[in-house]
């Protein structure tokens, strides 16, 4: 028999059970029997393996891998900034209390809604040399076409503006609601002194604001070191390579070549680049905080 | 209002035409979109650039109308994503009321735990997941397709804090007037969470509506496909596709249910992100 409070903590217990469950057995347990698979050969026919870290050292010198890390990274370094700065001014051009300003704010956010499948069909239509739209407009006045889907200089820069043009709405948002926040009777102070409005940005709006900046910055590496569709759709991560992002080596490998030991291995690394630049930001974040105190 | 930019003329012409240049912008690729769907694929064929001008034709939207496999995907997207939506509403609520509420053994341990989960990408786990769900012969079913989207740990984090900032007095007073913890979830403190099942429950829509990577190593049988997937599978084949005029039809098509949703929703969603801040 259960003591009256042993079985009333039993019942508490079952509110937050059905939930535990489906988290433990879709989450954890996937993520720790993953952590074992990369230390294995495996493929999807059962035969398995071990091999200790091997998965891990002929990741380390597999150029295929290492060219889509470099990819990735450099992805990210196109897509951060930009993320973070376009719509800040966004933001700052339409926090007004106007139906204009709504208006515009749904433009802006209607892309976010789309799914990367739809994103990837209309772009590939803007931008293919041979009939796109943007060819067809600088064709009008007398430019060639830009290969901007198969020249591999060019590929990923195609890919940061696509992806900018799909992702910025949520940062708007976000940064809308920050500056909501900001006391407005620091800008009439301002206003008073004739403060420049460069100034008064740089001086009162992005201190105010500086927490949701970390936090769009961080939410968007997260989000941008797992491209996968835009160049999954567009370019199958050609031309040579250029275009393939690690989450596209981990599906090439794990779900084309069934290679799934090897698959696990690459996943975990992404899992812990991840994991590591949110730490890093996060800290750097809080230190700045802390001395600004 | 906007301190940066006051309301002075010529700062306030720049403003519209800034903004008239970057939502043209923004919405040039749509219309692009909708020009090409409204031509006739023998036209593209031969040069895309007829799409700026007249004939129009709906010949397109009549084919789409009479292949039934985007309609089975379409059937197949609302199903996955409304019931997606409906379990993880379910169970954030529950979980999110007994971490903020009730008393139990290890509750903040295993609340940490559920944060944690909040870090872990889908990629770190899609690989032993699709073996798994092979092993229990999942694929290619709603099941499948439906039971990842239930682990996601943003929704308990988001109603456990909504329960905690609901007065505590509130269901103490219930308590004492010997009702059940069930009938004071029921009754007397869901009501109150309204407002962030609207939330959590569009943009879970949405996540559901618009996922790509599992629905594309599950369902492998075009009858099991999502919208999602299956314009991706036609998309695949851009090569040989049957028209781009219809491809982009499909797009439109596509579009459209999330466009009426986001429209209908965007109060929500807007309020999502923005607190009660931006009206």
């Amino acid at each position: 028999m259960m003591s009256p409070k042993a079985r009333r903590e039993f019942g508490n217990f079952l509110f937050v059970a059905p939930y535990l469950c489906v988290f433990l057995w879709l989450l954890i347990w996937p993520l720790i029997s993953g952590m074992g698979l990369s230390l294995f050969k495996a493929d999807l026919f059962g035969g398995a393996s071990f091999v200790g870290f091997e998965n891990y050292s002929r990741l380390l010198q597999d150029p295929v891998f290492l060219q889509a890390v470099g990819n990735t990274f450099y992805f990210v370094a196109l897509t951060v900034p930009a993320l973070a700065i376009i719509p800040l001014f966004l933001a700052l051009m339409l926090n007004r209390a106007t139906r204009t300003a709504a208006f515009f704010r749904g433009v802006f956010f209607s892309s976010s809604v789309l799914s990367v499948t739809i994103v990837t069909l209309i772009w590939r239509m803007v931008l293919m040399s041979d009939g796109g739209f943007v060819a067809n407009i600088i064709g009008f006045f007398g430019f060639d076409p830009i290969p901007f889907l198969s020249d591999p200089n060019l590929v990923m820069i195609s890919m940061s503006i696509i992806t900018v043009w799909w992702c910025l709405g949520l940062p708007m948002m976000l940064y809308l609601s920050a500056l909501q926040q900001v006391p407005q009777d620091i800008y009439e102070a301002a206003a008073l002194d004739n403060t420049p409005w460069w100034k008064q940005l740089t001086h009162i709006t992005l201190p105010a604001i500086s927490r949701t900046v970390v936090l769009v910055v961080i939410m968007q590496c997260v989000l941008q070191f797992q491209l996968f569709g835009q160049p999954q759709l567009i370019t199958q991560g050609g031309p040579n390579g250029a275009s393939r992002p690690i989450v596209l080596f981990i599906f090439e490998v794990g779900f084309r070549r069934w290679d799934i030991g090897y698959a696990a291995a690459a996943s975990q690394i992404l899992f812990a680049i991840i994991l590591m630049v949110t730490l890093a930001q996060y800290f750097v974040a809080s230190r700045r905080e802390g001395r600004g105190r | 209002m906007s301190k940066p930019f006051g309301h002075m003329g010529w700062r306030h012409s720049l403003w519209w035409l800034a903004l008239i240049a970057l939502g043209l912008i923004m919405v040039a690729p749509l219309i692009w979109t909708l020009m090409l769907s409204l031509k006739s694929n023998s036209e593209l064929l031969r040069s895309t650039t007829n799409a700026f001008h007249l004939p129009y034709t709906l010949e397109n939207y009549a084919a789409i109308l009479k292949s039934s496999g985007v309609f089975r995907w379409l059937f197949n997207s609302v199903l996955v994503a409304g019931l997606t939506t409906i379990g993880v509403l379910t169970l954030s609520s529950l979980a999110g009321y007994g971490f903020a509420r009730l008393e139990f053994p290890f509750r903040d341990v295993l609340f940490v735990v559920v944060l944690f989960g909040l870090a872990i990408p889908e990629q770190a786990v899609i690989i032993t997941r699709h073996q798994m769900f092979a092993g229990l012969g999942l694929h290619n079913s709603y099941p499948g397709l439906i039971l990842p989207g239930l682990a996601a740990p943003f929704g308990v984090f988001l109603m456990t804090q909504y329960f905690k900032a609901i007065p505590k007095e509130l269901d103490e007073a219930a308590m004492l007037d010997n009702a059940s913890r069930l009938k004071v979830f029921w009754k007397v403190l869901l009501p109150l969470t309204l407002p962030a099942q609207a939330t959590l429950g569009i943009f879970t829509f949405l996540a559901a509506w618009n996922d790509y990577w599992w629905p594309l190593i599950s369902a492998t049988r075009p009858e099991m496909f999502t919208l999602t997937v299956g314009i991706a599978s036609s998309q695949i084949n851009f090569a040989q596709t049957s028209g781009l005029g219809y491809l982009m039809t499909q797009a439109v098509f596509a579009s459209v249910p999330i466009l009426i949703v986001y429209v209908f929703f965007q109060k929500y969603i807007v309020r999502a992100v923005a607190g009660q801040a931006v009206r």
